[in-house]
């Protein structure tokens, strides 16, 4: 209903004001189709499930770092997966791995992230009333509630939740008698998936919808802001991707509940031969990885876009090489399908595939290269000003500079022999897919907060927030590079069996100590948001000063965003700091008419043209006030 | 007693938090600095950049080098000498990229920072230099593809004819070893015949199983080549020999191999590391389950006169077990006799 609603705000543009319509708590809160409600519901069921992530992370970093404490005071939380000793159980602790990654991954960075901001911005910045379908949008966020519901409800049932890591390997996740956490457990892990596919579907479709089809007058493709760009692209990728994890699960479903072997094959086990022969659990990491890799981009390009635009705005300066930040996005999107299998270098593939996707990954280091010398030279020669969101941009480009570098050694199949599945793939794609990707979720937070309530987040908050995560993740993933160097393979319950791996038991107690208290400074953030939405500072209609079009919304967008006519856009979004110009800003509704003094020779050019059309408009507009 | 002293260390925090948030936000509305474009906290950030870069910059070169031997394992296999060699080529390229970009993009801030009366330089796109640094990472990059892809090959290549055959096969939790015995080609085997007495269900009606024999370690000649042909016999598992630069998963249904040249044995390398009781070992690295942190096995490295009169004095399974020849057809018996 609400999707009819604001068709008819479009027909009737004039006597909008009237008509406003009046929701109640439910359809205001909760079943909503205002893209701006369900993008807060992403954001808050995002936060909710990065508590939990993290602090299962802080559970087995106890494990890691101070093997011979007893969390006797978590047994009111964990009851029987300590031991009488009151250590965790080894089984349990893969457990906590996998419900760590997996929350993260897909609950936290691609609906969190993505679901919050694609939901937020398209609309807002591309100048329309909503989504394409409000309906579907609403759903994509009941689904993804509905698949946390179940993710949650695994984590108490009594064998525990899936334990055969995020990746879900069969036959370890496909056999009960290999780990108890492949029982039930894994079967809700599935059903979530599904759910949770379902969910990134729906909002895929309306991502892409709308941003082909609604874009204001004006707001040309090469007029997007490269947030748009970005989350446009995600969806394209979640879109093609997903849909091959599906078709993984089926057969995994297949496997373990009605005898068929697409993965399974020659198995012994519990003192039983299975019946299963010819299948492959090869298949699986090709199917799985076909989305995994794309999901790593989902991850990392929303942020990416978020960055471009919080760097350009507080650099007061244009994003260096727009064309070229689009075209690096666009080969990224491309690469990311035909990279896969880098994953998979000693996994027993043919070695001949793996040389293949050596070259093809090493490849995609060029497109990120190109993203981050643009991000620097728009830093150069800019006047910048430290928000709290500018601050956890450039730490996004840390991040992603220090853990794309080590990717160059995990592509090269050669050097990938020694180090995968150890602690250097741990540290590598905690920060340039974790952390950063994190950190572009924040920087988002700070900077879309005052559109998002109307109300300023706390500055110096922030700023106590960001140095405390940015020294705080460096601290937990930078040492983890000379332990994955000496060899300590990943999903360890603990070390001191090997020798080869039995020193650092220093080094992963101060990992452990940083990863605690970069947690704790979460909470700084928690206080800082919830406090501000309620009694923060009123912030001003656009208080970073900023060229796109969400900051000429009122300072409560209502259902419609724009309380009357959607404002046309004439020119790009980074026209920051335009020689000739008196602010150091010019909005993209200001016609390139009403700016002689700044305009560049080709876009002079344009004046005239865009002269003819506004006068064209202008006489639609007064023969249809007349009609009245 | 932990659970008290976290509350109290929690609600200390809240509190603290509570304090600062208050303080700071009363002198900024008296100050009149919410008003302001920069504030004074713009300086403070850009001079904490600096900061981190040249703190984080020592704290990351002291390590390193204080920590240097402790996280290089020696290495102690022909093809390993050559990826810890690209290792560190990488290693060596990619950390002057490391240092350059991150001096830039803190020193930025600082040199950058707001100032009323700058104005940040209108500096949209330069093709020039997009297409350098699109082209230069393309060629460094190519050449580290190159030698990276020149060294799999070798390494991935068939195992030379005259190598010693070792089958590791894992299972939850521990890597069987079986050797394949004078003929030096493995009996063949089939899961469903896996018992308590045969747990590589080999099939002993075929003659190349009558003289396989298994072994607690996996004992290996110096500068020979090693072929370990490795599968799986219940969830997939992962060889993972970190002195040899070894690694390749066991999966049940699909034997995968890894062939290498060892080029130290135990003794020199007890030599090497100044521990006496060194041992080169096997670790699992496909998560596996519960007991996936202990599945550890060891490899002698000898020489290779020790290999082969060690080689010599095994034992193979028929001749420990008679009764896993039971049923076998005469004329492979006599061969197991042999």
């Amino acid at each position: 209903m609400s999707t009819a609603s604001v068709a008819s705000h479009e027909s009737a543009h004039d006597d909008h004001h009237d008509h406003e319509h009046h929701d109640n708590f439910v359809t205001k809160y909760i079943f909503t189709t205002d893209h701006k409600m369900i993008g807060k519901q992403f954001l808050v069921t995002g936060i909710f499930w990065a508590l939990i992530g993290g602090f299962l992370s802080i559970l087995f970093r106890l494990q890691l770092g101070f093997p011979d404490m007893s969390l006797e005071f978590l047994r009111p939380l964990l009851g029987g997966w300590l031991d009488e000793a009151g250590k965790l159980d080894p089984t349990f602790y893969l457990a906590l791995v996998t419900m760590h990654g997996t929350i993260m991954v897909f609950f936290v960075l691609t609906a969190g992230l993505s679901g919050t901001f694609s939901n937020f911005l398209i609309p807002l910045q591309i100048g329309a009333r909503d989504m394409a379908s409000g309906f579907m949008n609403m759903l994509s966020y009941w689904f993804f509630f509905a698949s946390g519901v179940v993710m949650f409800i695994s984590l108490f049932i009594p064998t525990g939740p899936a334990g055969g890591g995020w990746v879900v390997y069969p036959p370890l996740s496909a056999l009960e008698q290999a780990i108890p956490g492949s029982g039930l457990g894994m079967t809700l892990w599935l059903v979530a998936m599904t759910l949770f596919i379902a969910s990134s579907l729906l909002g895929g479709i309306n991502y892409i919808t709308t941003v082909i089809n609604l874009r204001t007058k004006g707001m040309s493709f090469s007029r997007l802001p490269l947030t748009i760009w970005a989350f446009f692209l995600t969806a394209v990728i979640g879109l093609l991707s997903f849909p091959v994890l599906v078709a993984a699960a089926l057969l995994l479903i297949f496997d373990r509940s009605f005898g068929t072997s697409f993965y399974l094959s020659d198995i012994y086990i519990n003192g039983e031969a299975l019946p299963n022969t010819g299948g492959s659990p090869v298949l699986y990491q090709h199917l799985f990885w076909f989305l995994g890799h794309p999901e790593v981009y989902i991850v990392l390009l929303p942020a990416l876009g978020i960055t471009s635009e919080v760097i350009a705005t507080n650099s007061r300066k244009p994003i260096f090489g727009y064309k070229a930040m689009i075209i690096s996005m666009l080969g990224i999107t491309i690469l990311s399908f035909i990279v896969w299998a880098h994953h998979m270098f000693v996994s027993g593939m043919n070695p001949f595939l793996g040389s293949i996707f050596m070259f093809l990954t090493l490849i995609i280091a060029v497109p990120s290269a190109v993203k981050v010398f643009n991000y620097l030279t728009t830093l150069w020669r800019g006047n910048l000003i430290f928000t709290p969101a500018m601050l956890f941009s450039i730490g996004l480009v840390s991040f992603f500079i220090s853990g794309g570098l080590t990717g160059i050694f995990l592509g090269n199949s050669a050097i990938d022999i020694q180090l995968h599945d150890t602690y250097f793939v741990v540290a590598h794609f905690h920060l340039v897919m974790g952390s950063a990707s994190f950190f572009g979720l924040l920087a988002g937070v700070y900077h879309w907060f005052p559109k998002m309530f109307g109300r300023m987040m706390d500055e110096k908050l922030g700023y106590i927030h960001f140095w405390l995560t940015f020294v705080g993740v460096y601290m937990v993933f930078f040492p983890m590079h000379y332990i994955g160097i000496a060899g300590f393979p990943r999903r360890y319950y603990s070390w001191t069996n090997f020798e080869f791996a039995n020193m650092y038991t220093d080094l992963n107690m101060f990992v452990s100590a940083a990863a605690i208290i970069t947690f704790a400074a979460q909470f700084i953030f928690l206080f800082n948001f919830f406090y501000s939405m309620f009694r923060g500072r009123k912030a001003s209609l656009n208080p970073w000063r900023s060229t796109t079009l969400e900051w000429t919304t009122p300072l409560h967008p209502g259902h419609g965003n724009w309380p009357g006519e959607i404002p046309a856009v004439y020119r790009w979004p980074y026209d920051y700091s335009k020689p000739g110009a008196e602010e150091d800003f010019i909005p993209q509704t200001v016609p390139l008419s009403a700016t002689p003094e700044s305009n560049l020779p080709h876009e002079q050019e344009q004046v005239k043209l865009e002269m003819e059309i506004m006068k064209e408009e202008e006489e639609v507009l007064v023969a249809n006030e007349s009609k009245h | 007693m932990y659970g008290f002293l976290i509350a109290v260390g929690v609600l200390l925090l809240l509190s603290i938090i509570w304090m600062v948030y208050r303080i700071q936000s009363l002198v900024s509305v008296v100050k009149g600095s919410n008003k302001k474009i920069a504030t004074g906290s713009n300086k403070v950030n850009a001079i904490l950049f600096v900061l981190f870069l040249v703190g984080t910059g020592v704290l990351m070169f002291w390590y390193s080098i204080k920590e240097f031997d402790n996280y290089e394992l020696p290495v102690a296999s022909e093809h390993g000498v050559v990826t810890d060699g690209l290792f560190w080529v990488t290693m060596a390229v990619t950390g002057v990229v490391f240092l350059i970009t991150h001096v830039l993009l803190f020193i930025f801030p600082y040199k950058y920072q707001y100032k009323e009366d700058r104005k940040a330089s209108f500096y949209p796109d330069n093709n020039k230099l997009e297409i350098i640094w699109t082209l230069v990472p393309g060629v460094v990059l190519a050449g580290l593809v190159i030698t990276g892809w020149m060294a799999w090959s070798d390494i991935t290549a068939p195992a030379p004819e005259n190598a010693h055959v070792v089958e590791i096969m894992g299972s939850q939790f521990q890597w069987d070893v079986r050797y394949p015995g004078k003929d030096n080609v493995l009996g063949d085997y089939d899961y469903r015949l896996t018992s308590a007495t045969n747990a590589h269900g080999v099939d002993f009606t075929d003659k190349n199983a009558m003289d396989d024999f298994p072994s607690p370690v996996v004992v290996i000649p110096k500068g020979e080549p090693v072929l370990f042909k490795i599968r799986a016999r219940d969830v997939l598992h992962s060889v993972f020999a970190p002195h040899m630069r070894l690694k390749m998963d066991a999966v049940p249904g699909m034997p995968t191999r890894f062939w290498f040249v060892p080029t130290k044995t135990t003794a020199e390398m007890r030599e090497e590391t100044g521990n006496p009781e060194f041992e080169y070992e096997i670790a699992c690295t496909e998560i596996c389950g519960r007991g996936h942190f202990s599945m550890r096995k060891i490899i002698q490295v000898v020489e290779p006169e020790e290999y082969q009169k060690w080689f010599a004095e095994q034992r193979s399974f028929i001749q420990m077990n008679p009764s896993l020849a039971e049923g076998i057809p005469a004329e492979v018996k006599e061969l197991a006799e042999n």
